[in-house]
Order: C-alpha cells, then structure tokens, then sequence
C-alpha cells in the first residue's frame, strides 16, 4: 500500500507546480482542495482499518478539500476577481524555483537517517517541496487569496510530514493544528473581507501605507 | 492539578462572561475581576507550586514562573487601565477587545505551565489569533493592513516551528526510544537523538519562534502591529507576548543544552541579536510616529535578550531579570503613550509636542519609561543591561560586547531626539483638544508598573533572587 502513497505524493508534487504556475484564482482553490483530498486518503492507506482512522479521513477531507476551499471561493466571488495579475515575480521563474526547491528537498531528505519502513519513500521531500512551494507563493503573490492559499500549501507540506508520525503524536496535538489550520484561515476569511471593504481591491500592494521613507 | 486547570479555565470562564454582558461600561471591570482572580492563583502558584501533572505535561518551573509573573502582572495592569480608557473609546463596542485579551490571556498562562512542546505550539498560536481583532481595534484602512502583516507573517512563523517539532518527534522515532514531545523526555533521550533531524529542527525552531519574538530579519509586522493597535494592546504585545515566544526560545535552549547543539544555537542567537539592534538603531532615529518608535524598541530590547542568551554565563541572569525588566517598563512606555494618543489625537511626533505641560503625569510616566527603558539607573533594565555587557566584556567577546554599547548609545539618542521634544516645551496654538484628562484609572497602573520598574531596580527581593538563580541553572552549560 505504501507504494501507491508514493504514487500520490508524486500527484502532490504536480499540483504544487499547478499553484506555481496559474493564475487562476478559482482554478489555484481547486487544486488545492483535491491536494487536500489526497491528503486526507493517505493516512488510510499507510496504517490499519480503524474507526480512529476513519474519523480523521473524514474530517481531514471535510475541511482541507470542502469547507476551507468554500470559504476561500466565496471571498474570491464577493471580491470580484478573478485572477492573480502582476505577481512580484513573474510564473516562470517561481516554476524554475520551484523545481530548483523540489530538488535541493530531495537531496536533504537523503542526508538524514530514516526508520527503515520509511526509508526509499518520499514523505520527507514530498513534505518539505511542497512547503517551500507553499512559502514562494505565499511570498510572490500580490493578491491576499494568493497569500492565504500560498499559506494553506505550506500546512499540507506540513500535514504530510505529521504522517510519519501518526502513531508518536497524540490526538490532542494532531486535533489542534487542525483547528488552528481552521481558525486561521476563518480569521484571514475575515480580515480579507476588511481587505476589500476598505480597498474595494485584494491586492495587498496596496497595504503601503505604513512604511519607513 | 487543581491549580493548574484554575489557571486556564478561570480567564475562559471570563471570556464567556464578557461576551454574554451586553453593556460596554460592564466588561472592562469584568476583566479587571477576572485579571485579580488570575494574579491571584499565580501568587498562590507561585509561592507553594504545585508538583508536576502525572504524564509530566504541566510543570510550573522557574522558567515559567518568571514568564508567568509578568504575564499576570503586565495583564492585570492593562485590565484596570483598561476601565478608563475605554470611557474614551465608547465610539464602538469592546466586547470583541474583552474577550480577545481574556482569551488570550488563557492561552499565555498555558505556555507557560506546559512542558509538553506540541501543546505549548497550539498555545502560542492562540495568542497570536486571538490578538488579530485587538490589533484592528480601530477599523480602518491603517489597522487592516497592520493586521495582515501581523497575521500572515506570525503564521508563517508559527508553521515553521510546527515543522521544527515534527522533525524533534521523528529524531524519536529513528531513535528508537518512545515517541515523544515532552520537554523532559526529549532532554532525557538527548544522547540518542540522530544530531541531524535535532539540528534540522533546531534551525526551523529558531526562525519560527524568532518571528513570533520579532527578532531581526523577522521583525517586519512589529512596527505596523504595535504602531495600529491601541495602547494597552500595544502594552500586552510588546510586554507579554513577545515573553511567551522567548520561553519557546528558553525551551529550544534547553533541549540544544542537552543535544550538543548549543554552540550552533548561541552564535545565530547572538547574530540575530545583535542585527536586531542595529536594525532597531537605524529606524529609531527620526522616527516621527512614536508607538512605531516604541516598535524598534521591542526589537532592540528582544535583540538584547537574544544575544545575552547566546553569550551565556552570567549573561543569562541578565535575560532572565530583563524579561520581567522589559514586560514592566513596556507597560509604562504603551500606556502612557496610549494617554498621551487620546489626548493629542495623533502620534505624530510633529503635533504632540509640551506634553508633560499639558498631560503631567502622562508625560513625566512617558519620559521616566523612557529614561529606565534604555538602561539608565535607578531602574530595572540597568542591572540587566549592565550584567549582560560585563559579562560580554569578561567573557573576553569584545567585539559583540562593542556593538551592543554602540547600538544602546545610538538608539539612546534617536529615542531621546523623539522623546524629548515630545514632552518638553509648549503644546502648539493649534492643536487639537479632546475630552481626554488623566484620572487614576489611567495613570495609576503605568504608575505602580513604573515603581515596580523602580524598585526591581534598587532591591531584588530574596523570593525573586531565588527564583531567578533557580532559572539561570537550568540554562547553565553543564561540564
């Protein structure tokens, strides 16, 4: 089974790569929520059946590929736009930095020491690839929805290294960062409405005013 | 353990209680009830402590009681403050202010007892969410983008800590030994640990926690963060919160004390450190908005703490006095200016001028913060600052011990050339005038916060002596 997990972090990758690459907004939410789906199916195909298990696909499905993606795509709606224009820096180096970060990853995975189990399986570069793809976007995007997806790639970099972990965390750590992944995305929902009330623009160029001359 | 869940559930308790009061003069001596209720049960935990939660999840130690002192002490002062000057505030509704603070205060106090590092991570997140809708207090296009920046940056950070701790909870796998984040376990298991996923994490760990801190080149949402929010805000931010993330900073230190990553972590603490100040001496010159002046000053003041950390020795006396040296005079620093704000209706340095002509107290707290928050004798930060650089000095590490004196000489001029003019000399013909006087509510608690600056300065009571002795031996490099 755990074959087929390496076969769907390798789909984690590519999707990384889609929200390097588009612009997008609603396309960019999309790929994110079936990010989040994959996410929430690998936990079921590393360990054994049990109702635990089952309860926590559910909701990791839930918020990382329906409610959060929902929440996202009603902002984008109310806020009347449509795609990521102007980037401060351009697609296709954030694609060539992009690869650049999936490389240097897979070369650091391989200098630290594995479980036998895990060893020859990508979750450590998977999970540190997507987190600095989640880190580029999140800082080369001019748009606040840009910024918190950018955010939101981060964490699933984060969730898939938690994997490794399933049995050494307890439920209670596991249960709050998702929690926070919630609540922090329902607070930056918030505040992005504020955004464009007070901008009628999401463009976070034009938070400038309080700066150093 | 009674204790121990007092200390959290009584500020939710309040958190419940303010948001269900439906009127705006009632809540803020609500939390005032709530915040003596809560230096209550530290007073109490502090003078018999309560053995360690079975599991070793809660654990009061020395470390945590000082954080956990100027917590409460920081907070209650805010909360009576708070009466007062929310008189002048009643344009919108606190609620949101009352149950943010109490919530907030809640997740500081968990910090600070936990030993387990997953659940210190979830604490300090809190902290930082449920200071998000106190920053944007005053709702407009200014405080938005303060907020922003707070929120994204701040979670970034907090993510990347996250990280840090996974790596630390697979170090225990590898290693073979049971899983774990407890604090205690991990020092325990620290020979075994694989030193590559412990300096991993170890990196990650500083660079997350350093943001939550503000530590230069992670500063960038301080000045905008305290310069939007309001003054006890402000107050909290720079006095309370920032003490929180140096514990998280404190429990890294500990664990790269037991892994043999301390030398590595002490040379990036004092790098940081020491750019955080000078960064913090290039902006404070000329600034013209003064709670952004007092932003650079958070930044010097953690840069200090920071390098004293990694200068180690005797140097940590002086970051442990200095946590409760600084959250105190911070408090003075923000509330006063948070008056001096309400009255002028700017902080611009171009129309506050003759404030201690116009504002007595609030002027003469706003100048004695300043004179006791960049080292001056008689006051708190003195004995700090000075132990640490003597301490750099007999370490023989003259050049970190030459930076830090240029840095503190330059940013005392730069605050003095803001300060000064501010407080001295005649209010201008055409400034505004507001309904806002000094009353006891508003000047008593910088007050009492700036005697205890005081007396700290002269005489450390043999209790505090103790503890803080107690403290610096668990940062101790062991032979």
């Amino acid at each position: 089974m755990i074959s087929l997990a390496d076969q769907f972090l390798v789909l984690v990758l590519l999707i990384n790569f889609i929200s390097l690459g588009t612009s997008r907004l609603i396309f960019s939410i999309r790929a994110v929520a079936v990010q989040g789906v994959i996410l929430g199916i690998l936990p079921g195909l590393l360990h054994p059946f049990s109702w635990h298990l089952v309860a926590i696909t559910i909701v990791i499905i839930a918020v990382k590929g329906f409610v959060i993606p929902l929440l996202l795509g009603r902002a984008v709606r109310s806020a009347e736009i449509k795609r990521e224009v102007e980037p401060f820096l351009g697609y296709v180096p954030t694609l060539l930095l992009g690869a650049l970060f999936t490389a240097l990853s897979f070369g650091f995975a391989g200098s630290l020491p594995m479980l036998p189990v895990h060893q020859n399986y990508m979750f450590v570069p998977a999970s540190i690839a997507t987190l600095m793809t989640g880190f580029l976007v999140l800082t080369t995007r001019r748009k606040a929805i840009s910024q918190v997806i950018g955010y939101l790639v981060m964490e699933n970099g984060i969730f898939i290294f938690g994997l490794l972990l399933a049995e050494a965390m307890p439920v209670m750590v596991e249960a709050g960062a998702l929690l926070d992944l919630l609540v922090g995305t329902f607070v930056m929902g918030i505040v992005i409405n504020q955004i464009s009330r007070e901008f009628s623009s999401l463009d976070t160029s034009l938070l400038t005013s309080l700066k150093e001359e | 353990m009674f204790f121990y869940a007092a200390l959290i559930i009584l500020p939710l308790i309040g958190a419940a209680a303010t948001w269900l009061i439906p009127f705006d003069r009632m809540r803020p001596k609500v939390l005032s009830l709530f915040a003596c209720g809560h230096m209550a049960i530290t007073v109490r935990m502090l003078v018999i402590t309560p053995p360690e939660s079975p599991g070793g999840w809660f654990h009061l130690d020395a470390l945590g009681k000082i954080v956990l002192l100027s917590t409460s002490l920081l907070f209650l002062a805010c909360a009576i403050y708070s009466i007062g000057y929310l008189n002048y505030r009643r344009e919108r509704s606190n609620r949101m202010l009352c149950v943010g603070l109490l919530i907030c205060l809640a997740a500081a106090s968990l910090v600070t007892i936990t030993h387990h590092l997953g659940l210190m991570w979830v604490a300090l997140e809190t902290t930082t969410i449920s200071m998000a809708p106190l920053i944007y207090f005053n709702r407009n296009a200014r405080s938005i983008e303060a907020t922003w920046k707070y929120l994204l940056i701040c979670s970034v950070g907090v993510a990347l800590a996250l990280i840090g701790l996974y790596f630390l909870a697979y170090a225990t796998i590898v290693a073979k030994v049971e899983p774990s984040l407890l604090l205690d376990d991990l020092m325990r298991y620290a020979g075994k640990l694989s030193s590559g996923w412990v300096h991993a994490a170890v990196v990650f760990l500083l660079v997350g926690f350093g943001t939550k801190v503000g530590l230069a080149p992670l500063h960038t949402w301080k000045p905008d963060a305290y310069g939007e929010a309001p003054g006890l805000v402000g107050a909290l931010l720079s006095g309370g919160l920032v003490n929180l993330a140096f514990l998280a900073l404190l429990r890294v230190y500990q664990l790269s004390l037991a892994t043999n990553e301390i030398v590595f972590y002490q040379n990036a603490l004092i790098v940081m450190g020491l750019i955080s100040m000078i960064i913090a001496a290039i902006f404070m010159a000329r600034q013209t908005d003064f709670k952004r002046m007092l932003a650079y000053s958070s930044v010097e003041h953690v840069g200090i703490m920071a390098v004293a950390l990694g200068l180690g020795g005797k140097a940590i006396f002086g970051a442990l006095f200095h946590i409760l040296a600084n959250g105190l005079s911070k408090g003075v620093l923000f509330l006063s200016s948070g008056n001096i704000h309400r009255s002028y209706n700017s902080k611009n340095t171009d129309h506050v001028r003759g404030a201690l002509r116009r504002l007595p107290w609030s002027g003469g707290l706003f100048l004695a913060g300043f004179i006791a928050i960049t080292g001056s004798p008689p006051f708190a930060p003195f004995i700090s600052e000075f132990t640490i650089i003597s301490s750099a000095f007999t370490q023989g590490r003259m050049l970190i011990g030459a930076i830090f004196l240029i840095s503190l000489t330059i940013i005392f001029i730069g605050m003095a050339l803001t300060v000064l003019p501010m407080v001295m000399g005649d209010v201008p013909a055409d400034s505004e005038t507001t309904s806002y006087r000094d009353s006891l509510l508003t000047v008593g608690p910088p007050l009492v916060l700036l005697l205890l600056v005081f007396v700290l300065g002269v005489w450390i009571p043999a209790p505090l002596m103790d503890l803080l002795n107690e403290a610096t031996a668990l940062l101790e490099v062991r032979q």
